[in-house]
C-alpha cells in the first residue's frame, strides 16, 4: 500500500514539473499584461506536433527537437501578440479573452485540417529507471530535468538580462516603466512570445510521455489555469510549485478514491482558492 | 410611454413570434430541427447577455447552467415521470438555485478572475455529474420511452418541445427588455460602467449582481431540459461543453452586448455562418479557422457588435433597436 | 450635529493615511478640508462614506453609527459625494447618470420620477442641454458638474465634495461657487476638499487642516490661515507654495 502510494506520488510529481512549465507560460503573460491567453492549449499542441514532426520525418532526437520548437513558439507568440492581442491590451477583459480564443479556433481549425484529430505518438523510448522499489519511465525523469532547466533559464533571463529586467519593470507598473523610457509594446510582445515558448516546450515534453491529438492541449490549458491559481497568478516560480501540487494530487487521489474524482477535487480546489486567496496559496494577502 | 408602446420591445418579440409560428404552421421536421437549434442559440445568448451585457461580468462557463438544469429536468422527466413543462421549470429552478448559492461568493471576483472561476465551476460540475450515479454517471441517461407517450409518441413530442422552446425564447427576450429598462437595470448598467462609483451612489451591487446571475441562469436550465429531451439522451460531455459556452459569448459579442436585439442577431448570424462554412466546399475543412478569423476581426474592429454599430451610426434606429 | 468623526485611523500597509482624526460637522454648515497633496483628505472621504473600513474610530451620521457600513448603505442614508478623479458612467447618457443618483439615493425614486428629478439637478449645474449626450463625451469641467448633479439627485442631507474646483478656469470657478452656495441654501450640509485657497477660505464656515493624516488645525478661515503650524505644513510642500503664490 505504502509502496504503491509513494510510487504513484513520485509519478505525479515528475509529471507536475512539466505541468509547471506549461502553467508558467500562462502566468508570465498574465503577470505582465493581465491577459488570459486562451490560445495556450493549441500552442501546447503545436509544441507536441512540432516535436513529433521533427522526430518522425527528420529523425531529430525529440529532446534536441525542442530547441527549434522553442524558437518557433517564441516567434508564434510574437505574431499572435502583434495580430490579435496588441489592439485589445487596454480593452475590457472580454476582448482579450475572445481575441485569444479566436486564435485558438484558428490554430485548432488549421491543425485539424492538416493533421486530422487522430492520435499520434513519439516512438522513442529511453527505457525505465529503477530506484529501490520504484520503477518509472526514464522520459519522466528527463522531462522533470528539462522543466527545471527551463525554469532556471527563465529566471536567469528575467533577473540578469536587460530585456528580462524590462519585462519585470513593465509587469510591476507599465506606466512607470514607459516613463522611464522602456518601450512597453516591445516588452509586451516579448513576454507573450516567452509565454507561448514555454507552452510549446511543455507540449514537446508531454509528447514524449503520452499519445496526443490536435485537441490535446485543451486539458493542459485547464490544468494550467488551476496551477496558476494555486501558485498565484503572475508568479512564474509559483507555477512550478503549483504544478508539483497538482501533479502530487493527481498521484495521490487515485489511491483513495476512483480516478474520475480527480477533476472534481482539482476544480473544486481551484474555485475555492480563487475565492479565498485569489493571490494564490503562497502569494501575499 | 408604456412598455407595449415601444417599438424596441416589439421588434425582437415579433420576429421570434412570426418565425416560430411559421415553423409550426408549415409543420416540417427538418425546418423544425434547424429552427430549434437557432431558437436555442437565441435563448442562450440572450440569457447570457442579461448578465454579461448589463453587468459586464464575463461568465465564461455559463453553459454549466444549461448542463445542470438540463440534467435535473431530464431526470425529473425521465426517471420521475414529471410532465415536460414542470420538468423544464424544475431544471431552470435548480440552475437558478445553484447560481444563487455560488453567486454571492464568485461575484465578488472581478474581471478575469470571475471569468476563470466560472470556467472552474463548469469543469467541477461536469466532473461531479460524471460521478453522480442518480444521473447515470459517465454514460448519462436515456429518455424513458413512456415520457413520449404523454405527448402522443416521439413525433408529436418533438413538436411540443419546440413549442415550449419557442415560448421560452420569447420570455427570455421580454425579460431581457424589462430588466434593461427598469430601475433595477439602470443599477446594473451603472455596475457595468463603474462598480465602485455605482455603490457610492447607493446601488447594492452584491445583491443586484446575484439576482441577475440567478435570472440569467434560470433560462439555460429550462432550455437545457428541452434540448436534451429532444435529443433523447444526456451525457456529461454534451451538457458541459466549454466550447458551447464560448459560442454563446461570441454570439453576444457579434450582435452587440448590452442590447436586447444583439443576441438575437448575433445568434442567428453566427449559426448561419457556421452552417454556411460547414457546407461550403471551399471552407468545409477550415470552417473553425475561418470562424476564428472572423471573430478576431469583429473583436478588433467592431467591438460594439452589429447592433451596437448600427445604433452608434444611425441615430434614427436607436429607438427601434434596443 | 449631522456628522461626528471620532478617532478615525486608516493604514495602507505601512502607510498611516489617517491618525486619530476627530471632528464634528454642524447641520447646515460648509466645512472646508485642506491639506497638502497626499495628506489623506480623499482617504478621509473614503472612510466616511464606507469605501474603506477604518482600523479604528467611529463615524456617526445623523446620530447613527455608520462605521464600516458598505458605501451603498451610507448613500441610502443620505450621504452623497463627488470624486476628485471624475467617474462618469461612460456609456450612459448624462441624464441616465444622474438618474442612478436619484433612483438609488436617499429617496429611492422610480425611473419616471428620477427622470424629472435628474432634469432638475442638471438644470442646477447647467448641464440640462446635454442630457442626451453620452457622459463619456463631456469635457472635464462638465464631468465635474455631472458628478455634482449626480450627488444632488440623491437628495442627500450631507454632501462631500472632493476638489470640484480643480481644473476649472476662473469664470467656471465663480459659477461653481455660486452653485455650491445655492446647494447650502437648500439646506444641505457640505464638507468640501479644496486646493483653491481663496475660494475655500471665502466659502467655508470653518476649516479643517490635515497634514500627514493628522488634523493639525480646526477653526474659522482667518484663524487657520494665520496658524503657524498650517503655514509650515504648506511651505514644506513646494507645490502648494507655488499655488499660494499664484493666487
Ligand atoms: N488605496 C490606496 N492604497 C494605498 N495607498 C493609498 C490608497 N489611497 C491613498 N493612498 C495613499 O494615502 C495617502 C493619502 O492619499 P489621499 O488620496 O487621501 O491624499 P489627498 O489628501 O486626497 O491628496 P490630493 O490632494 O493629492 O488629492 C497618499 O500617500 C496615498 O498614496
Ligand atoms: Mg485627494
Amino acid at each position: 500500500m505504502l509502496d504503491q502510494l509513494i510510487s504513484s506520488l513520485t509519478d505525479g510529481l515528475l509529471l507536475g514539473f512539466v505541468y509547471g512549465v506549461a502553467a508558467m507560460g500562462l502566468t508570465l503573460i498574465w503577470g505582465v499584461m493581465s491577459v488570459i491567453n486562451l490560445a495556450h492549449g493549441p500552442v501546447i499542441a503545436m509544441g507536441m506536433f512540432g516535436t513529433y514532426l521533427l522526430f518522425t520525418h527528420l529523425g531529430v532526437n525529440p529532446y534536441l527537437a525542442m530547441v527549434p520548437v522553442a524558437g518557433a513558439g517564441l516567434i508564434a507568440g510574437l505574431v499572435i501578440y502583434v495580430i490579435a492581442v496588441h489592439r485589445v491590451i487596454n480593452a475590457p477583459h472580454l476582448s482579450s479573452l475572445l481575441a485569444t480564443f479566436a486564435v485558438n479556433m484558428i490554430i485548432i481549425g488549421v491543425g485539424t485540417a492538416v493533421f486530422s484529430t487522430s492520435p499520434q505518438n513519439i516512438n522513442y523510448s529511453l527505457g525505465s529507471v529503477e530506484v529501490g522499489f520504484l520503477t518509472f519511465p526514464a522520459s519522466r525523469l528527463v522531462g522533470a530535468f528539462g522543466a527545471i532547466l527551463v525554469t532556471a533559464c527563465l529566471y536567469l533571463f528575467l533577473y540578469f538580462t536587460r530585456a528580462g529586467k524590462a519585462i519585470r519593470a513593465v509587469a510591476n507598473n507599465r506606466m512607470a516603466a514607459e516613463l522611464m523610457g522602456i518601450p512597453s509594446s516591445r516588452v509586451l510582445a516579448l513576454s507573450f512570445g516567452l509565454g507561448t515558448m514555454m507552452a510549446a516546450v511543455a507540449g514537446g515534453l508531454i509528447a514524449t510521455f503520452f499519445p496526443f491529438t490536435v485537441l490535446s492541449g485543451g486539458p493542459y490549458e485547464l490544468k494550467s489555469f488551476v496551477i496558476c491559481v494555486l501558485g498565484g497568478l503572475g508568479h512564474p516560480l509559483g507555477a512550478l510549485v503549483g504544478g508539483l501540487m497538482l501533479g502530487g494530487l493527481e498521484g495521490l487521489i487515485p489511491t483513495f478514491m476512483p480516478v474520475s474524482w480527480v477533476p472534481v477535487v482539482e476544480f473544486g480546489l481551484f474555485v475555492l482558492v480563487l475565492l479565498v486567496r485569489p493571490s494564490g496559496l503562497f502569494g501575499a494577502k | 410611454m408604456k412598455v407595449w408602446q415601444k417599438p424596441g420591445f416589439w421588434l425582437p418579440l415579433v420576429i421570434v413570434l412570426v418565425w416560430g409560428g411559421a415553423v409550426l404552421l408549415i409543420h416540417q421536421d427538418t425546418m423544425r430541427e434547424s429552427a430549434f437549434v437557432l431558437l436555442m442559440a437565441v435563448g442562450l445568448a440572450s440569457s447570457l447577455n442579461i448578465l454579461l451585457g448589463y453587468t459586464g461580468y464575463v461568465s465564461f462557463g455559463h453553459i454549466v447552467f444549461f448542463g445542470l438544469g438540463g440534467y435535473t429536468g431530464f431526470y425529473l422527466l425521465s426517471e420521475q415521470g414529471w410532465p415536460l413543462f414542470a420538468s423544464a421549470i424544475g431544471g431552470g429552478l435548480l440552475s437558478a438555485f445553484i447560481a444563487g448559492l455560488v453567486g454571492l461568493a464568485v461575484l465578488r471576483l472581478r474581471g478575469a478572475y470571475f471569468a476563470l472561476a466560472t470556467i472552474g465551476i463548469n469543469e467541477a460540475a461536469r466532473a461531479f455529474v460524471s460521478n453522480f450515479e442518480p444521473y447515470g454517471g459517465a454514460t448519462g441517461m436515456f429518455v424513458n420511452f413512456s415520457a413520449y407517450q404523454k405527448y402522443g409518441g416521439p413525433g408529436p413530442a418533438l413538436w411540443t418541445t419546440f413549442t415550449f422552446l419557442w415560448i421560452t425564447t420569447m420570455v427570455v427576450l421580454v425579460a431581457s427588455y424589462l430588466v434593461k429598462h427598469s430601475r433595477f437595470g439602470l443599477g446594473l448598467l451603472a455596475i457595468r460602467e463603474d462598480e465602485d462609483a455605482a455603490m457610492v451612489m447607493g446601488v447594492k451591487a452584491p445583491k443586484a449582481k446575484t439576482i441577475t446571475y440567478v435570472i440569467s441562469a434560470f433560462f439555460p436550465g429550462v432550455i437545457g431540459t428541452l434540448y436534451f429531451f429532444k435529443n433523447g439522451n444526456i451525457e456529461p460531455g454534451d451538457a458541459f461543453q466549454l466550447h458551447m459556452s464560448i459560442e454563446m459569448l461570441v454570439m453576444v459579442m457579434l450582435g452587440g452586448m448590452g442590447t436586447v436585439m444583439g443576441p438575437l442577431v448575433g445568434a442567428v448570424g453566427y449559426q448561419w455562418l457556421r452552417g454556411y462554412l460547414l457546407t461550403s466546399p471551399i471552407f468545409k475543412d477550415l470552417h473553425l479557422a475561418v470562424a476564428g478569423a472572423m471573430l478576431l476581426v469583429i473583436i478588433l474592429f467592431v467591438p460594439a457588435g452589429l447592433v451596437g454599430w448600427v445604433r452608434n451610426h444611425v441615430q434614427r434606429l436607436q429607438k427601434v433597436l434596443e | 450635529m449631522i456628522l461626528q468623526v471620532y478617532d478615525l485611523t486608516k493604514r495602507f500597509g505601512g502607510l498611516q493615511a489617517l491618525s486619530d482624526v476627530t471632528f464634528d460637522l454642524h447641520t447646515g454648515e460648509i466645512l472646508g478640508l485642506i491639506g497638502p497633496n497626499g495628506a489623506g483628505k480623499t482617504t478621509l472621504f473614503n472612510v466616511i462614506n464606507g469605501v474603506y473600513t477604518p482600523e479604528r474610530g467611529r463615524v456617526s451620521f445623523r446620530g447613527e453609527d455608520i462605521t464600516g457600513l458598505p458605501s451603498y448603505d451610507v448613500a441610502r442614508l443620505g450621504l452623497a459625494r463627488t470624486h476628485q478623479v471624475v467617474r462618469p458612467l461612460h456609456e450612459l447618457t448624462v441624464r441616465e447618470n444622474v438618474m442612478v443618483g436619484a433612483c438609488y439615493g436617499r429617496e429611492k425614486h422610480s425611473l419616471k420620477e428620477a427622470r424629472r428629478l435628474a432634469d432638475g439637478s442638471l438644470d442646477k449645474v447647467g448641464l440640462l442641454d446635454r442630457g442626451d449626450q453620452p457622459s463619456g463625451s463631456l469635457n472635464v469641467s462638465q464631468k465635474k458638474r455631472l458628478e455634482l448633479a449626480r450627488a444632488l439627485a440623491a437628495r442627500p442631507y450631507l454632501l462631500l465634495l472632493d476638489e470640484v474646483l480643480a481644473g476649472l478656469n476662473p469664470s467656471e470657478i465663480a459659477s461653481m461657487m455660486d452653485t455650491v452656495r445655492a446647494i447650502r441654501e437648500d439646506g444641505i450640509s457640505i464638507l468640501m476638499i479644496e486646493h483653491v485657497m481663496q475660494a475655500i477660505m471665502s466659502i467655508s464656515d470653518r476649516i479643517l487642516v490635515l497634514d500627514y493624516g493628522t488634523l493639525i488645525a480646526t477653526g474659522a478661515p482667518e484663524e487657520v490661515a494665520n496658524n503657524p503650524q498650517v503655514i509650515e505644513a504648506y511651505l514644506g510642500d513646494p507645490n502648494m507654495t507655488a499655488r499660494l503664490l499664484a493666487e
